[in-house]
C-alpha cells in the first residue's frame, strides 16, 4: 500500500522536530521530543496520549503560548509559509485568534465572567480584523447562530453565568470561528462536558470545520470522541509520537503496541462484555529520567533486545508510521497481546438478602432567599429507592447534577437526609445514635473520584493505611499494624515500600490504590465507589476496575459504583440504576437496561456515548437529543425529562410518573412505555 | 530559541534542591531578615556575655555621655549603657513578642479551624465574636486587656503582658486560617475521615491542621513584628515592662522625653531597633508566604 491521500501540494501546517523542554526544580522535563506531523486544509487531525504524554504543550507550542521563563521551543512549525517560531511577539499576536485560534478544555473558566458575551466575541473582530462595532455585532449575532444559540440578538447582552456549560462551549466556538480562522486547535472540547451535550458539540464541530473548510487539531485522551472526528490520528506516549496514521487505519489496524493496548482496555459499548478488562501494566515513565530506547518498553510485552535502542519512525505497511522496531511481525500478524483473563472467573458470589435498601430518599438543599423572597430548594434528590446484595455491584449512572454523588454522600452519612430510609445490615443510619453509627461506619466505605486531594498530603501511605487500624484496635500492636499495612498494600498490587512515601510522591493510578487499601483496612462489606475511575488515565483505569473485581470477589464486598461513563458501568456492575434531575427514571440488570432499554433517557444516554470505531461513528445517525438539563431553581412539571424527551406529550408535562415494574426485575418511570 | 543537546550531564536523576538554599535564591531580602533575626535572637538569648556592660549599671559619673568606642550608643540619664540595655532589650522584646504571638496565633489557629469544622449556628457565634473583636485596633484591645488584667510575673516575664497582646491577634489569626480551613473542609480526604467515623477532634488536628500550617506560619512571623511594636507601645505608655527592666518601648519613655535634645542618642537607637525587628519580621513573614505559595513560585 502507498501513503494516503495527501492535503494539496502545500500542507496548512508542518511541524518538524518539535522539541520543548522545560526546566523545574525538579530537573529539566522533556515534554515533547522530535513530533513531526502536517495539518491539510480542512483537515482534522487528532492528537491522543494520556496524561504527561506531550499532547497539550505541543499544541501551545503552536500557539507560542508556553511559559517563556521556564518553558524553551526548538525546531520548526510552519503555518501557511511563514515560520512561527521565527516571528517577532507582534506578529505572532496577529496570527493568534486570526488565522490560529484555541478552543480550551473548560467552558466554565475560559470566558471572562464580567464581561458580557458579546463583548467577548466582537474584541477579536474589532482588534484583527478592525471592523466597526456594528459591523462586529452583525458577524456576532450570525456566529451565534452559527453554533446553534436561539435568540442570538438579546444574548449577546448576557454575562457567561447565564449561559450553562454546553452553551458556553458553544460560545468558546463562535469566539474560536470569530475571524475566520485557517486553524482550530481544541484541547480536550469536550471533556468537562456530558455525554448528552458532549455529542451535540462534537457534531457541531465536525459540520463546522466541513462548511467552513477550517482545519481542525483536536487533542483529546478520549478514543470514543477521536473516532467520531479525525481523518487522521497521531498517538503520543511519553513525549514521543509512537503511531500516526488515518484514523482507520490507526483504529482497525494499530502497528505499535501501545496503540494496540490502549484501544483493548477501553470497556466498550459496542462489544460483548469480556469477562475482565484487558490492562498495560506499569506506569507512564517519568519525563525527567525517561528510560533509553523505545519508551514504552517497560510495559511492552513484546519487548526483545533491540528495544533497548531507539526506534526510528517507520512507515508500516498500511500507510501509518510506527515507532516500533516491530511493526513489520505486528503486521504480520506474529505478535498480539494475549488476553489476561479467563472467562470462568466470575462465579457469583451474590447472596440473597438485602446489605441495603434505600426507600424513598429525598434531599432539599436550601437555597440562600433573596430578601423579601420565599426560600427556595434546590431538589438534588427526589424519591430515590433500590437495594444492593451483599456482594452485588449496583452501578448509578447519570450526567452532572442529577443527584448521583448525593445518594453517594447520603449512605455514608456525610449529609443528613431530608426524607426517606437508609437501611445497612438491619440499622436504619437515618435515625441511628451516634454510637450505632459509629459501629456500622467501619462497615461503609469510600473510594472518591480525585485521587489527588482524596488522600491527606501531609500524612504517609503508612501513616493514612494504618489510622483506621489504631483508631478502631485493629491491630494489637504497633508491628502487627506495620505488618497489616503491608499485607492491605500487597492486596491493592503495591509494594510495601510505599507505606513509607506521601502520596504526592505517587502516580494517579497508585494514589487511588492507596485509596482502596484504606477502604479495606475498616474490613468494610460494602463500598460506595464515587466516579472512583474517571479521573485516571484509560490503561490505568482498567487495572483498577479488575482490582475492584478481584477484591469484590475474595472479600465478598459490594459496590455502589456511582459514575457517568456507561461502558464502564456496564463493565462492573451487575445491576444499573439510571437517574435523571434527582429521579431514578430506570432499574434493570446490566444486560437488560444495555441491550432492552425502555425509558427514553436511557436510550438517549446510550447513544449519546461515544464508541472507538471509526467506521460505527461515521455511519451514525445524527443524534437524538437536544436542549440542555433543566434548572434547579426552575424545575420542570410533571416528568423531569419532558423538556428534552423525544416522545413528550402533554401528558407529560402534567403527572410526575412512578417507577413501575414493567417487567420482572426491570423498573422504568414513564408512562409511554 | 535554542537549546543545546541534551548531555549527559543533565539527563542524570534530579536531586531535589535543599529547600533552605532554594528559599535564599528566591526570596534574598527575606534570607537577609531571617539573618537579622537571627543577630537578634542570639543578642537576646547570650545577652550577659555579648553585652559589654550590666544593663542596669549605674554610673552617675559618665551620664548621658556620646557615642564613643567606650560606649558604642551612648549612655542613658542614670549612666547605663545604652548598647547593653538594647541588647538585653531584645531578650524582652523576644520573649514577649514570640510568645505572645505564637500564644494567639495558636489559639486563632484552633478556632478558626473548629469554625470552618463545624460550620453552621457554631461558625455563626465564632464569627460574631471575631467580628466583634476585629472592631478595635490592636493596641487599643491590648490597652483594655492590660487594664483588666492584674500585673502578674513568672520567672521575670509578664503574663498580663503576653495575654494583652495575643487577645488581639486571636481573631485575626482566626479569620485568616478559617478561611484556609473551608478549603480543606471541603477536600476529598475530610470526608474520608468523617466517612471513617474518627473523632472531630482527631479530624481537626490530624486531618485538617497540618494542611492549614503555611497560613498560619506566615500569620505568626507576621504578628511577632505587631507583637513587638505593641510591647515597645505598651511599656513607652508605662503598663508594659517597667522600669529599671531593659525594653525597647520603656527605653524611649521616660527621661529620655526630657533629654532627647542633648543626648539624641537615647531614642535614635533604640527606636532603629524597634524598626529594624519589625521589618525584619515583616519582611520573613512575606518572603516565607510567597516562598510557601505555589501561585508566587515560577
Amino acid at each position: 500500500m502507498s501513503r494516503p491521500v495527501q492535503a494539496p501540494a502545500a500542507p496548512l501546517l508542518e511541524v518538524e522536530d518539535l522539541h520543548v523542554q522545560f526546566e523545574t526544580s525538579r530537573g529539566i522535563v522533556r515534554a515533547v521530543e522530535g513530533l513531526s506531523f502536517e495539518v491539510g486544509r480542512g483537515e482534522v487531525v487528532a492528537i491522543v496520549g494520556e496524561s504527561g504524554s506531550g499532547k497539550s504543550v505541543s499544541a501551545l507550542a503552536i500557539m507560542r503560548l508556553l511559559p517563556r521563563l521556564t518553558g524553551r521551543t526548538r525546531g520548526r512549525i510552519t503555518f501557511d509559509g511563514r515560520s512561527l517560531l521565527d516571528l517577532g511577539d507582534e506578529e505572532m499576536r496577529e496570527i493568534r485568534g486570526r488565522d490560529i485560534s484555541m478552543i480550551f478544555q473548560e467552558p466554565m473558566t475560559s470566558l471572562n465572567p464580567l464581561l458580557t458575551i458579546g463583548l467577548q466575541i466582537t474584541e477579536p473582530l474589532t482588534i484583527h480584523l478592525g471592523m466597526t462595532a456594528e459591523q462586529a455585532r452583525a458577524r456576532a449575532v450570525e456566529l451565534l447562530s452559527l453554533v446553534g444559540i436561539p435568540d442570538p440578538e438579546s444574548r449577546l447582552d448576557q454575562y457567561p453565568h447565564q449561559f450553562s456549560g454546553g452553551m458556553r462551549q458553544r460560545v468558546m466556538i463562535a469566539i474560536g470561528l470569530a475571524c475566520n480562522p485557517k486553524l482550530v486547535i481544541a484541547d480536550e472540547p469536550t471533556t468537562a462536558l456530558d455525554v448528552t451535550i458532549q455529542a451535540q458539540i462534537l457534531e457541531l464541530m465536525k459540520d463546522l470545520s466541513r462548511k467552513l473548510n477550517i482545519a481542525l487539531i483536536v487533542i483529546t485522551h478520549n478514543l470514543g470522541v477521536v473516532a467520531r472526528y479525525a481523518d487522521r490520528v497521531i498517538v503520543m506516549y511519553a513525549a514521543k509520537m509512537v503511531e500516526q496514521g488515518r484514523a482507520e487505519a490507526v483504529f482497525h489496524e494499530p502497528r505499535h503496541p501501545y496503540t494496540m493496548g490502549l484501544l483493548r482496555s477501553v470497556p466498550r459499548l459496542d462489544r460483548p462484555r469480556g469477562m475482565r478488562l484487558e490492562t498495560i501494566e506499569g506506569l507512564v515513565p517519568n519525563l525527567t529520567n525517561p528510560p533509553p530506547g523505545c519508551r514504552f518498553a517497560p510495559r511492552c510485552p513484546f519487548r526483545v533486545d533491540i528495544c533497548g535502542q531507539e526506534p526510528p519512525l517507520a512507515n508500516a505497511d498500511n500507510g501509518s508510521q510506527s515507532r516500533c522496531h516491530r511493526h513489520a511481525e505486528i503486521a504480520g500478524g506474529k505478535i498480539a497481546w494475549a488476553a489476561s483473563g479467563t472467562g470462568s472467573q466470575q462465579a457469583q458470589m451474590v447472596r440473597e438478602g438485602a446489605l441495603l435498601s434505600v426507600r424513598h430518599l429525598t434531599k432539599h438543599f436550601p437555597v440562600r432567599a433573596k430578601l423579601g423572597h420565599a426560600k427556595a430548594v434546590v431538589r438534588a434528590v427526589e424519591d430515590v429507592s433500590f437495594s444492593i446484595h451483599p456482594g452485588e455491584t449496583l452501578g448509578l449512572v447519570g450526567e452532572s447534577g442529577c443527584g448521583k454523588t448525593t445518594v453517594g454522600r447520603l449512605i455514608l452519612r456525610l449529609e443528613q437526609p431530608t426524607g426517606g430510609e437508609i437501611e445497612f445490615d438491619g440499622i436504619n443510619l437515618v435515625k441511628a445514635s451516634p454510637a450505632e453509627m459509629q459501629a456500622v461506619r467501619r462497615k461503609i466505605q469510600v473510594i472518591f473520584q480525585d485521587p489527588y486531594s482524596s488522600l491527606n498530603p501531609r500524612m504517609t501511605v503508612g501513616q493514612i493505611i494504618g489510622e483506621p487500624l489504631h483508631v478502631y484496635k485493629l491491630a494489637a500492636d504497633s508491628a502487627a499494624a506495620t505488618a497489616r499495612v503491608a499485607e492491605l498494600l500487597n492486596q491493592v498490587g503495591l509494594r510495601p515500600e510505599l507505606a513509607e512515601r506521601y502520596p504526592h510522591q505517587l502516580s494517579g493510578g497508585q494514589r487511588q490504590r492507596v485509596g482502596i487499601a484504606r477502604a479495606l483496612a475498616m474490613e468494610p462489606s460494602f463500598i460506595v465507589c464515587d466516579e472512583a475511575v474517571s479521573a485516571l488515565d484509560v490503561s490505568i483505569q482498567g487495572q483498577i476496575i479488575n482490582l475492584l473485581e478481584d477484591l469484590q470477589r475474595r472479600l465478598g464486598l459490594a459496590y455502589l459504583f456511582i459514575a457517568h461513563d456507561l461502558a464502564v458501568v456496564r463493565h462492573i456492575s451487575m445491576r444499573v440504576v439510571v437517574m435523571y434531575f434527582g429521579r431514578v427514571m430506570e432499574v434493570a440488570d446490566r444486560d437488560t437496561i444495555y441491550r432492552n432499554a425502555l425509558h427514553p433517557y436511557t436510550k438517549v444516554l446510550l447513544d449519546a456515548a461515544p464508541v472507538p470505531d471509526p467506521t460505527v461513528e461515521k455511519a451514525r445517525a445524527p443524534r437524538l437529543i437536544q436542549g440542555e438539563l433543566p434548572s434547579h431553581m426552575a424545575p420542570p412539571t410533571g416528568c423531569v425529562f419532558n423538556t428534552r424527551c423525544p416522545m413528550a406529550t402533554q401528558e407529560c408535562r402534567e403527572t410526575i410518573p412512578p417507577l413501575v415494574e414493567k417487567r420482572p426485575g426491570h423498573w422504568a418511570a414513564c408512562i409511554k412505555v | 530559541m535554542t537549546i543545546a543537546t541534551p548531555t549527559a550531564a543533565d539527563t542524570a536523576i534530579p536531586k531535589a534542591p535543599n529547600p533552605y538554599l532554594e528559599f535564599c535564591r528566591q526570596q534574598p531580602l527575606g534570607a537577609i531578615s531571617f539573618f537579622i533575626i537571627v543577630v537578634m535572637m542570639f543578642a537576646g538569648i547570650f545577652s550577659p556575655w555579648v553585652a559589654p556592660y550590666d544593663p542596669l549599671a549605674i554610673d552617675f559619673a559618665g551620664i548621658l555621655a556620646a557615642p564613643s568606642w567606650e560606649h558604642w550608643c551612648g549612655t542613658d540619664a542614670f549612666g547605663r549603657d545604652i548598647c547593653s540595655r538594647l541588647i538585653y532589650g531584645s531578650r524582652t522584646a523576644l520573649v514577649i513578642g514570640f510568645t505572645s504571638s505564637f500564644v494567639g496565633s495558636t489559639v486563632g489557629a484552633i478556632l478558626g479551624i473548629a469554625s470552618a469544622y463545624f460550620g453552621g449556628k457554631i461558625d455563626d457565634w465564632i464569627q460574631r465574636f471575631v467580628d466583634i473583636l476585629l472592631a478595635f485596633p490592636l493596641i487599643v484591645l491590648a490597652l483594655v486587656v492590660v487594664a483588666a488584667v492584674r500585673k502578674f510575673v513568672v520567672g521575670g516575664v509578664d503574663v498580663n503582658l503576653i495575654i494583652a497582646i495575643a487577645v488581639p491577634i486571636i481573631p485575626r489569626v482566626a479569620r485568616v486560617v478559617r478561611a484556609a480551613a473551608l478549603s480543606v473542609r471541603v477536600m476529598p480526604y475530610v470526608d474520608a475521615a468523617r466517612a471513617a467515623g474518627y473523632s472531630h477532634s482527631r479530624i481537626i488536628f490530624r486531618h485538617m491542621a497540618p494542611n492549614v500550617v503555611a497560613p498560619y506560619l506566615i500569620m505568626l512571623t507576621a504578628f511577632i513584628a505587631q507583637a513587638i511594636l505593641a510591647e515597645a507601645s505598651l511599656s513607652f505608655l508605662g503598663l508594659g515592662v517597667t522600669e529599671p527592666t531593659a525594653a525597647w518601648g520603656l527605653m524611649l519613655s521616660g527621661n529620655a522625653a526630657d533629654f532627647y535634645r542633648e543626648a539624641p542618642w537615647m531614642i535614635l537607637f533604640p527606636g532603629a531597633m524597634i524598626s529594624l525587628a519589625v521589618f525584619a519580621f515583616n519582611l520573613f513573614g512575606d518572603s516565607l508566604r510567597d516562598y510557601l505559595d505555589p501561585r508566587f513560585k515560577v
